[in-house]
């Protein structure tokens, strides 16, 4: 088929299993239907003289033993395409996060190293990636048909989406949610490489003075936003002896539980420190004084990915 | 029985056109619906026609982006609220709820015209909307890109919709109402046509969902005119609220698009095979049961957007279900066929049409429902091409079947039968050809809502674009030979496809009163005898 790609994950393939079984099933639905419609149709026309015999009685057996089965497919379907579901949403623990903003109308890619592109994605082969992925407006899709996947790109939200690429080659990005006028031109490619070839272009491949680590520039940002003023040097946390205010320690923040003051207990993930940042009063800590400023409108969707960057080098203890 | 002066036709009964406009007949008003519903119909179609007319090169003909989104949008806009949603109930509901009842009139005549009132302001609105400014969002106004990125009258299409919905109300409120109150002697709910029973599930769903979008739009142009944060971030709202709501409507819409399409066939196939429906209480209570079960499944449409797994594979299983009742349908429609007397005029090739193309678009329904199957496929021309089969294959087509069935009735003449035949099978073959190629479209990954796209992408294209024109024509078809009917037509016998039901009881067509004497049922509907044989011809 013209512009048909075979799936490059396992996956997709899975994916492509699951629907040939659908188109199978479909086929012989359509077969059954179709086939009895035009057998009665020429059997049981008007002028044909064939013997009909007495109505059949009993209606009730043939509608439970069609219920039947169009539920025991339906079912089995179902639990194929939650299982695959299920899997998808679910990255193995070694996932390279690579961080992705979208906005009208182009993606925005950064690699943990620092390293950005714009419409392009370039990951290596037969590893993980988990894509974390926000926007800067309206809602996006990140779409690889070659991957057999997508997934929305919410404003205000870190969405994640992952796959394992097995094949190098370059595949085509859409954006799969309508997000205004320039909607269709924002595409973009996937290159695949193997591991030695994406080294090699994150050293090599971007522009140059932009190589600075996705922390380190976080950790420019958390001085020169005034963040070490109240959370202290190194993300400790603030007292009144040290730092003239209470505000809690970053460091080691990331995965552990935090008690607010509305009683919830969330555990910290991107999307709470994302939060923390913009919207701090909606997510007062517990045992601290509600003091911390909005830092929404001022700071962009990307800075904050870095800034999260920096906080999630933080482990406890840890004084860089 | 005296024919009193009182028995003058329905069209007769006044000549001017205020005994139209103020007209509180049902019958009258179900023209009045009928010639505002056609508009829309073709209106969007020219919309349709241009969309198809740029995707025809991969870079797109007419020349803009923003153009080409206005166009989608306003056909899907004026489509769905303007001509499926509305198109069968207002139309064939209006016109047949009494007669099949054996009523006089609806319940509450002027809310009945009061609705159509309602129905012509919201479509003007919503012409100026889509053709006068341009809205480009799509017809489903996804947030925040409809609360403040989006140019265009978004707020003026958000009013036509919101009238609109008051009329969808309306008009469901007077089925319901009339459908408890007003059968004749005798018609027992088990007595009652499946016409009735879809009509009355229809109405159970418009009732109980419309408020819910009218909130729902009301939010959105607080959001967007006066900066209340309800769907955008930026300002505390959050994106994904406005999609559960939506849907909570728009999925049940899609089955008051398809539940009449249902009644109308559940009475062609038994007519034109001389056979009782076959499983009747099944086909009546599966209508129930996709009423209630469809306002279960809208999360369906968010399965890659961002909601929670586990509502996902809930949402994925009941999806599943809703489909049960519709296949129980198809079923009991074979079932119906089976040792009958079939005979091929132009309803019931309609109807045959209808089986096909509706059981096609169901079983794609089944690839989307599939939770893993959707993260490849949504969003995709895969998902436009299942809701087209659905909703223009099925229920476009029980509305022509519906409405060729129904003429003689409605107008006193009969179509050039020849005609009806050429249409019903234009209809079918173009419809596969414009849509089938979009299913491997959306397999391929071409995106939905694109202006222009990559080259790999034009051959099956331009194989839709082509194959619309053959649908064009066939949907252009009856408009010809109906109205060469209304002039020329041989005059119809009170019943010509010596069809049951109450309403081929009374003259063709009917008088302003529908029956001299309230009838009285004594048998079930369908009861339909072998060896009788009726000629129309």
């Amino acid at each position: 088929m013209n512009g048909y790609v075979p799936s490059v994950t396992v996956e997709g393939r899975e994916i492509d299993f699951l629907i040939l079984a659908l188109f199978v099933v479909s086929c012989a639905v359509l077969a059954l239907v179709f086939g009895l419609i035009l057998l009665y149709m020429i059997r049981y026309r008007d002028e044909s003289g064939v013997y009909r015999g007495h109505p059949s009685g009993k209606t009730w057996r043939f509608e439970i033993s069609w219920t039947a089965a169009t539920l025991a497919v339906f079912f089995l379907l179902f639990i194929w395409g939650g299982d695959l579901y299920v899997r998808l949403f679910q990255p193995p623990a070694d996932a390279l996060q690579i961080y992705v903003v979208g906005k009208q109308w182009m993606w925005k890619v950064e690699h943990q190293g620092g390293q950005r592109e714009i419409n392009a994605l370039h990951v290596p082969i037969n590893r993980p990636i988990q894509l974390v992925m926000t926007s800067e407006d309206v809602i996006h899709d990140f779409s690889v048909p070659a991957f057999r996947i997508k997934h929305d790109v919410l404003p205000g939200r870190y969405e994640t989406l992952w796959f394992r690429v097995e094949k190098p080659g370059t595949f085509e990005l859409f954006c799969t949610q309508l997000c205004g006028v320039g909607h269709y031109s924002m595409t973009g490619e996937v290159v695949a490489m193997s591991q030695p070839d994406f080294e090699n272009w994150l050293s090599g491949g971007a522009p140059a003075g932009q190589h600075e680590d996705m922390a380190a520039a976080g950790k420019e940002l958390y001085a020169a936003r005034g963040c070490s003023g109240c959370h202290g040097e190194g993300g400790v946390g603030g007292s009144p002896e040290t730092t003239g205010v209470s505000a809690p320690a970053l460091a080691g923040l990331i995965g552990s539980s935090v008690k607010l003051q509305t009683g919830a207990t969330v555990t910290a993930d991107e999307k709470f420190i994302r939060d923390c940042i913009l919207t701090p009063d909606k997510t007062p800590v517990a045992g601290y004084p509600q003091i911390m400023p909005s830092f929404a409108g001022q700071i962009s969707e990307e800075k904050v990915l870095r800034l999260i960057a920096y906080i999630k080098s933080l482990r406890s203890g840890n004084r860089t | 029985m005296t024919h009193s002066a009182a028995q003058v036709s329905y069209l007769d009964d006044g000549h001017t056109l205020r005994s139209w406009l103020l007209s509180t007949d049902h019958k009258r008003i179900a023209i009045l619906y009928i010639v505002a519903i056609t508009f829309f119909f073709f209106v969007g179609g020219v919309a349709a026609f241009l969309i198809r007319y740029n995707l025809i090169s991969p870079n797109g003909l007419i020349g803009s982006a923003e153009t080409y989104n206005r166009l989608f949008s306003m056909h899907g806009i004026l489509m769905v609220w303007f001509f499926l949603v509305p198109a069968a109930p207002v139309t064939l509901g209006n016109f047949l709820t009494p007669l099949m009842l054996g009523a006089r009139d609806l319940a509450f005549p002027r809310l009945n015209l009061l609705s159509w009132y309602l129905f012509v302001i919201a479509g003007f609105i919503a012409l100026y909307a889509v053709v006068g400014g341009g809205v480009d969002t799509g017809w489903t106004f996804y947030t925040p890109l409809t609360s403040f990125y989006s140019k265009g009258h978004v707020v003026a299409a958000v009013v036509a919709i919101f009238i609109a919905g008051f009329s969808s109300i309306a008009t469901g409120l007077n089925f319901i109402i009339s459908i408890h109150k007003l059968r004749a002697p005798g018609m027992t709910w088990y007595k009652m046509p499946v016409f009735l029973w879809s009509l009355y599930a229809t109405s159970v769903i418009l009732v109980l969902a419309t408020p819910v979008l009218a909130m729902t739009l009301l939010l959105l142009a607080f959001e967007r005119i006066f900066g209340i944060g309800v769907f955008d971030p930026a300002i505390g709202g959050d994106p994904l609220l406005f999609q559960h709501l939506f849907w909570f409507y728009s999925h049940p819409a899609v089955y008051v698009m398809i539940l009449p399409g249902f009644g109308v066939i559940s009475e062609i196939i038994p007519a034109f095979s001389r056979k009782e429906l076959f499983g009747y209480k099944f086909v009546v209570w599966a209508s129930i049961a996709i009423a209630v079960i469809g306002f279960l499944v809208w999360g369906h449409h968010m399965f890659v957007a961002g909601t929670s797994l586990y509502s996902a594979i809930v949402f994925s299983l009941l999806s599943y279900m809703v489909a049960v009742p519709s296949a129980i349908k198809v079923f009991n429609w074979i079932g119906t066929m089976h040792k009958g007397y079939i005979r091929f005029d132009a309803p019931m090739l309609y109807a045959i049409g209808f089986i096909g193309l509706f059981t096609t678009g169901g079983l794609t329904g089944l690839f989307v429902a599939a939770l893993a199957a959707d993260v490849h496929l949504t969003q995709t021309y895969f998902v436009v091409a299942h809701f087209h089969y659905v909703m223009v294959g099925g229920m476009v087509s029980a509305y022509f079947a519906g409405f060729h069935f129904w003429w003689p009735k409605m107008t006193g003449r009969l179509y050039p039968e020849m005609w009806g035949r050429v249409g019903a099978i234009l209809i079918f073959v173009g419809f596969n050809l414009t849509f089938f190629p979009q299913f491997l479209l959306g397999y391929l990954g071409m995106p939905r809502r694109y202006f222009a796209y990559p080259q790999h992408f034009e051959a099956l294209n331009l194989l839709s674009s082509a194959s619309a024109m053959v649908l064009a024509v066939g949907y252009l078809l009856p408009l010809g030979y109906f109205a060469w009917s209304l002039l020329y037509g041989e005059r119809a016998s009170a019943n010509p496809w010596g069809a049951t039901g109450l309403e081929w009881t009374t003259p063709s067509p009917p008088p302003t009163e529908n029956f001299a004497v309230t009838p009285t049922v004594t048998q079930p509907p369908y009861q339909y005898e072998h060896a009788e044989t009726v000629s129309h011809e």
